[in-house]
């Protein structure tokens, strides 16, 4: 089908990193069952560095495809990098996603940015609360959300 | 490439195709010119409205020629609006899962002041005659009923509803979109007044269907111009495809009653094989349904997903999930059979035509299986369900 990019195809039949971490240091669950997306991520952190990190997503094709493509853009990187991951990015290194899909983008960037928000929390270190988008900044639901 | 995807299209019969191709390069005249090759077109034209006709069981000129089911379906309603409107009575009784073809222009119809009561269709999929009768009112100048469902494929009582219109005097709208060719049809012994149907889901050409309108009700005009179609819709008439319509319909017609049989055992052996998948559930009521139809909700996964990878196995198949809608909200019908919408979001619909055989099947049971337990693997929510942490809808 030719509405996703070859590489969205190619993140979505063989995504990167699916799984779980047991003993993960931060994760992050964003999205809503009710309107048919949700990404969880798994982060292992070590010396403010992902050591590994794993997703875990139910969507459509755009949904998987962000993911894996997300984590493979932080995997390995400083945490300041993860910081400035945006949606934009995710889905420039996509190749592009249709209009009615760029949420899906938007997810993961909270998806990655919540299971880092965890780890913080987790650790006890202190954030800057406005580098941490929520739900409101994304408009894909206009139920579950707190829209 | 396994098709299975004839509720959204068929292929076209090669005896339609056939019997078109003349109309393209022989007899292309136009029917309203007086000259010999429009008055051949023009008896084509004729010929093909006879023969549908006679398979309706109606009269040729009760059948009118449109763009397709959307059409026939637009101008069925706005036709009993404006009937309605010039008695007062501007109250309409349909279904909460038929075609948007007729659910946008229910909602047009509301802002211009009618009042709309949409009938429930319960876990199976189907209006009881008796919900109908409750319906109408005094004010009440149509109902619209489906006569198969497009999604779910579940088949309405239509004889029996077209008994209680007829009996309460109000105008019964079928559309007929999903059935025509595939079910019977008698337009006299079902009571029906108004009836859509489109060519390309019985294997005729895209883009050409009818509106069959009972003599004497008198029909509104949407598309204004040439006198075509008695005066009731303007434009040259697209003679290759309704010569195809004719034929395709007459062929699947003759075809009816072997093609159920078969295509009904090869749907059965797909819903059982599907309901092997735990968390799974078959769509709408298992017996009175399409024979071609099988609808299905999986629990903890996504419908686009599903359908690109069993594209990636070759299998054409579609979903009511949100992200296939193009909309925010998984299908109407699948909500309106009491589907919540994180189940809704998994549906798969599979619909056969004689084309398909056994072993493909077999081979798409497979797929199905493999790829949902694949899409679980990687699903949050699956886990969620899994562990206990979230409880199942579909035991
Ligand atoms: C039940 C029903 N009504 C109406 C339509 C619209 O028909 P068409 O595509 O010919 O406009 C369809 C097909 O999409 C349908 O399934």
């Amino acid at each position: 089908m030719a509405l996703y990019s070859e590489t969205v195809m190619d993140h979505f039949r063989n995504p990167r990193n699916v799984g779980v971490i047991e003993d993960a240091d931060g994760v992050g669950e964003v999205g809503n069952a009710k309107c048919g997306d949700i990404m969880k991520i798994y982060l292992k952190i070590e010396n403010d560095i992902v050591k590994d990190v794993k997703f875990e997503t139910f969507g459509c094709g755009s949904a998987i495809a962000s993911s894996s493509m997300a984590t493979e853009m932080i995997k390995g990187k400083p945490l300041k990098e993860v910081l400035s991951l945006t949606n934009k990015a995710v889905v420039e290194a996509l190749g592009g996603l249709p209009a009615h899909k760029l949420h899906c983008s938007v997810l993961a960037e909270e998806a990655v940015k919540a299971a880092l928000k965890d780890y913080y929390d987790k650790k006890g270190i202190s954030y800057d609360k406005s580098l941490f988008p929520d739900c409101a900044s994304c408009c894909h639901c206009d139920s579950g959300c707190a829209l | 490439m396994i098709y299975l995807d004839n509720a959204a299209t068929t292929k076209i019969s090669k005896t339609a195709l056939e019997a078109m191709l003349p109309y393209y390069e022989e007899i292309y005249g136009n029917p309203s010119s007086l000259h010999t090759a429009g008055q051949r077109a023009a008896e084509a034209l004729l010929e093909a409205r006879t023969r549908m006709a006679r398979l309706l069981s109606c009269a040729p000129n009760e059948l009118y020629f449109t763009s397709g089911g959307s059409e026939a379906d637009n101008q069925a309603l706005l036709t009993a609006a404006a009937i309605g409107a010039k008695k007062g009575k501007k109250h309409i009784v349909s279904t909460a899962f038929e075609h948007h073809a007729v659910l946008h222009t229910l909602k047009k119809l509301e802002k211009e002041g009618f009042e709309v009561t949409l009938l429930d269709v319960h876990e199976e999929g189907i209006v009881s005659p008796l919900q109908v009768k409750n319906a109408i009112r005094e004010d009440t100048c149509l109902v619209s009923v489906m006569y198969a469902n497009n999604e779910i494929g579940t088949i309405q009582p239509i004889k029996e509803i077209g008994a209680v219109c007829r009996e309460k005097g109000v105008l019964f709208h079928t559309d007929a979109v999903q059935a025509a060719g595939h079910l019977h049809i008698d337009v006299k012994e079902q009571s029906i007044d108004m009836l859509s149907l489109s060519a390309h889901k019985f294997h005729g050409p895209k883009g050409v269907g009818a509106l069959y309108v009972r003599r004497g009700i008198p029909l509104s005009i949407l598309i204004e111009g040439g006198a075509q179609e008695r005066g009731k819709r303007a434009g040259t008439e697209n003679l290759p495809a309704i010569v195809g319509m004719a034929t395709a319909f007459e062929e699947s017609c003759a075809a009816m009653d072997e093609s159920a049989k078969r295509l009904s055992a090869l749907r059965d052996r797909l819903i059982d094989g599907l309901s092997d998948i735990p968390h799974s559930a078959l769509n709408g009521d298992r017996f009175r349904r399409l024979p071609s139809n099988v609808s299905f909700c999986f629990e903890g996964i996504e419908g686009e997903s599903l359908l690109l990878l069993l594209d990636d196995k070759g299998i054409c198949a579609s979903s009511g999930s949100a992200c296939t809608s193009g909309s925010l909200d998984p299908s109407h019908v699948l909500l309106s059979i009491g589907r919540v919408h994180d189940v809704a979001h998994g549906s798969l619909r599979l619909t056969l035509s004689e084309e398909n055989t056994k072993e493909e099947v077999e081979y798409t049971i497979k797929a199905v299986k493999d790829t949902v337990a694949y899409l679980r693997s990687i699903s949050p929510i699956w886990r969620d369900l899994v562990t206990g942490k979230k409880e199942f809808i579909l035991k």
